[in-house]
């Protein structure tokens, strides 16, 4: 794309368009294969080698194995694709959410105990310039 | 002739259906979840539906990458629960309603809008959490169900504006079937929630609560509303809101509010829920 896209100034978040979609394609496909009972147990019998039936790339099975959720994100994963995959380590979805947010689990639930992330200051990357 | 007497809209938050499924409703988490869908299921028991159009999205469940299809309607028998990654959910099997189903999809796509008619689609969460926290653990689901599945997952989604108008068409395919038969449609996903990423745990209740007093009283208004204005202030998964339309769409334009309830948070998620009924 050539002109700006207003979707990039919203911080913290990356929009599963479909640039995304083509670089995270075996990625996704990957987890999405542990939908099934019988992939989930070869999986976990051996990361390594199961992720070698997918072509992705070696960032991204360096990022599976590490569970580094938001650098699969960055590299095209999809959360509801990468929910199978932590779905398989028996995390939810708060779990890994507080994962991507670099709090720890008391402070993430706290948090939305008191009624969630607020909006005001979260809006643009302008506002988030102090965090680095 | 069938008649579509009320909408429905409510989150369907897989936590909600672990919940449940693991006996927690009572904990003091989700007891005040719960507390307020209780008036629903008080009501829908009352209304005895004979057929529920159920708008969801599928979270990589029936559709993968590989097919991504923007409207899907299940025309099958049946639906089986979909194993999302821990095995299927310990619900009935959705019973499908083919004979209206095929009726609506050929009544829209005459219409020009040109949806995928399925007949093989498990479902997940997205469907069957609306229908456990509306019909509770029964044996059998009590009416028959026909999924909608919205693609929200692979941007873009339709627009609101779209979702508004094919709303409107499926009334006209409602409307025009020649049996009596007593139809709602749900339209499910939302509120605010943000699930990925360093933004993740975004809820915006102000926001939340215009658009259910919009979705009320001015749906044309909230049918204008850009994809940028859900994910900046609703939150990337914020965006499934658009699916609220179709049912909007769907109901008169005025319409009588029985009931409403929100409730943060549900895991990630903010939770709305809200029953209209037409006035004629």
């Amino acid at each position: 794309m050539t002109t700006p896209d207003p979707f990039d100034d919203i911080p913290g978040t990356t929009l599963f368009d479909a640039q995304r979609s083509r670089q995270g394609y075996h990625l996704n496909m990957f987890c999405m294969s542990l939908m099934k009972a019988e992939n989930r147990t070869a999986f976990k019998a051996d990361e390594a080698a199961y992720l070698q039936k997918f072509p992705m790339t070696p960032e991204q099975r360096d990022a599976v194995l590490k569970r580094d959720w938001n650098t699969m994100i960055r590299q095209g994963g999809n959360i509801y694709f990468l929910a199978k995959l932590f779905s398989t380590d028996g995390l939810s979805f708060q779990h890994v959410a507080a994962l991507m947010t670099g709090s720890t689990q008391e402070q993430y639930a706290q948090m939305m105990l008191e009624g969630g992330r607020p909006v005001d200051g979260n809006r643009s990357k302008s506002e988030w310039k102090d965090r680095g | 002739m069938a008649r579509l007497v009320a909408g429905v809209t409510t989150s369907h938050v897989p936590a909600i259906g672990a919940a449940i499924d693991l006996g927690k409703a009572d904990t003091p988490y989700w007891q005040p979840l719960f507390k307020g869908y209780e008036p629903s299921k008080k009501w829908i028991a009352e209304q005895e539906p004979d057929v529920i159009i159920l708008v969801y999205n599928d979270h990589a469940s029936a559709f993968s990458l590989e097919i991504i299809p923007t409207f899907a309607l299940g025309c099958a028998a049946e639906f089986p629960p979909a194993d999302e990654g821990w095995g299927p959910r310990k619900v009935p099997v959705v019973k499908g309603h083919p004979e209206l189903a095929w009726h609506i999809a050929q009544s829209v796509i005459l219409d020009e809008f040109d949806l995928t008619i399925v007949n093989n689609m498990a479902v997940d969460h997205g469907l069957t959490v609306p229908l456990s926290l509306l019909f509770g653990q029964p044996q059998e689901w009590p009416c028959q169900v026909i999924p909608l599945a919205v693609n929200v997952v692979q941007y873009p989604p339709p627009t609101g504006n779209r979702c508004y108008n094919f709303g409107k068409a499926i009334r006209k395919a409602v409307d025009s079937f020649d049996k009596d038969l007593k139809v709602m449609i749900f339209g499910t996903g939302g509120m605010s929630h943000q699930l990925q990423g360093p933004r993740a745990g975004l809820i915006n209740r102000e926001w939340d609560t215009a658009f259910l007093n919009d979705l009320v009283k001015d749906p044309r208004k909230l049918a204008k509303m850009p994809h940028l204005e859900y994910v900046r202030e609703a939150g990337s998964e914020g965006i499934e809101l658009v699916m609220w339309l179709i049912m909007r769409g769907a109901l008169d334009e005025k319409v009588r509010e029985i009931y409403r309830f929100y409730h943060v948070p549900a895991s990630n998620t903010a939770v709305g829920h809200i029953i209209l009924e037409n006035e004629t």
